[in-house]
């Protein structure tokens, strides 16, 4: 289901009162609180880190909580080469993120392997985690990562919270 | 003293397992014939010599030749300045020679990066696993028949490996070519040469 729906809010109308609908709500929490969870592994790392510094300022965009825990993460920024003997690492860390959690790969090395065609490197982090959005660049600019986050937002303000909530107790009271 | 008085020092206590001094734009070489007496040398030039810093140890591939393996030892003396460089061949069916640990501490992690690399043990070492690649992972990948892309492995829980693409042969620069197209071709197979 695609939300067109966001908060719509006149306060010369409408007072002190707002309308929404609570899906379209909920997805605007979501989405403007995203706490990444900064899987750096290389170079990338650096940028992404310029990132959350001043003068690029995620937190413009709700995302400035970086948690190196992976249980109070939503969002794994996979930055820089995974190598195969970190890709169980990088696995683990994403099975201990809850649910709804997303994936940016960063920088060529995360999408694809990028330079390095060998024995050593995971050719994509693809191969073991869904990723939502995939950044170009070696590394990629700040401002790209921010461009990132913000199709990223923009895919979860489509996603469906409560039908998909109500699909599945409805489906639950049906087998109990 | 120079490097060459170091050298003709080592010389003249081994005899003849040492070569012959050989010069390359200013820096010594010496040829150790006997890899089982690469542990004694090194304990002369670390203890009696002064050479206390081991630059590097490094492992050479002569794949197609015999003995396959030449092992390199970098040795500076921070006290004099001199720069010593030790080799000695090792062949295949052995792979094996005694570690210098006991002289440089710093040998340590390389020859672990060696054994790893290039499978070569080295005895009396007091920790030889691997240090880059996991512990299982079956091959030994700097050596020159191992392919570039890779070869696929597999160990529950631990690590997987995939052979990467490499889209019709890796990225290499052709010297000599008449211009920038052909010096770095988009593409060049390894059969092709």
């Amino acid at each position: 289901m695609r939300t067109e729906t966001e908060i719509g809010y006149d306060s010369k109308i409408e007072g002190e009162v707002v309308v929404t609908r609570v899906d379209a709500a909920l997805n605007w929490f979501r989405k403007n609180s995203v706490w990444p969870m900064p899987m750096g592994l290389a170079c990338c790392a650096i940028e992404l880190m310029a990132v959350g510094a001043s003068r690029f300022d995620i937190s413009r965009f709700g995302s400035e909580v970086m948690r190196f825990s992976p249980r109070q993460a939503d969002c794994m920024i996979v930055a820089g080469t995974v190598t195969y003997k970190m890709a169980g690492a990088v696995r683990r860390i994403w099975d201990q993120m809850p649910e709804p959690k997303w994936c940016i790969a960063m920088g060529a090395c995360a999408s694809t392997g990028g330079m390095y065609r060998s024995y050593a490197v995971l050719q994509g982090v693809d191969n073991i985690v869904p990723v939502d959005v995939y950044v170009s660049g070696c590394p990629p600019r700040p401002e790209a990562v921010l461009d990132a986050l913000i199709k990223l937002q923009n895919k979860i303000s489509t996603q469906p919270v409560l039908k998909e909530l109500t699909v599945f107790n409805a489906l639950k009271h049906q087998t109990a | 003293m120079t490097a060459l008085e170091f050298a003709n020092k080592i010389k003249a206590k081994f005899g003849d397992l040492i070569s012959e001094p050989a010069e390359f734009r200013g820096e010594i070489t010496l040829q150790i014939a006997d890899a089982e007496k690469i542990a004694e040398v090194c304990r002369h030039a670390g203890n009696d010599l002064d050479f206390n810093y081991l630059v590097d140890i490094s492992s050479v591939d002569h794949y197609g030749d015999d003995p396959r393996w030449t092992v390199v030892y970098h040795l500076r003396g921070l006290r004099h300045g001199g720069d010593l460089r030790l080799k000695t061949n090792v062949s295949e069916e052995k792979s094996e020679l005694p570690s210098v640990v006991g002289v440089w501490a710093a040998a340590n992690w390389h020859e672990r990066e060696i054994y790893d690399m290039m499978g070569i043990r080295f005895r009396g070492h007091p920790d030889m696993r691997r240090i880059l690649m996991w512990e299982g992972y079956p091959y030994f990948p700097l050596r020159k028949d191992f392919p570039l892309a890779g070869k696929p492995t597999e160990l529950p829980g631990v690590a997987f490996t995939r052979p990467a693409p490499l889209e019709g042969g890796p990225f290499v620069t052709v010297p000599g070519g008449k211009d920038a197209i052909h010096r770095e071709p988009r593409v060049r197979n390894p059969e092709d040469k």
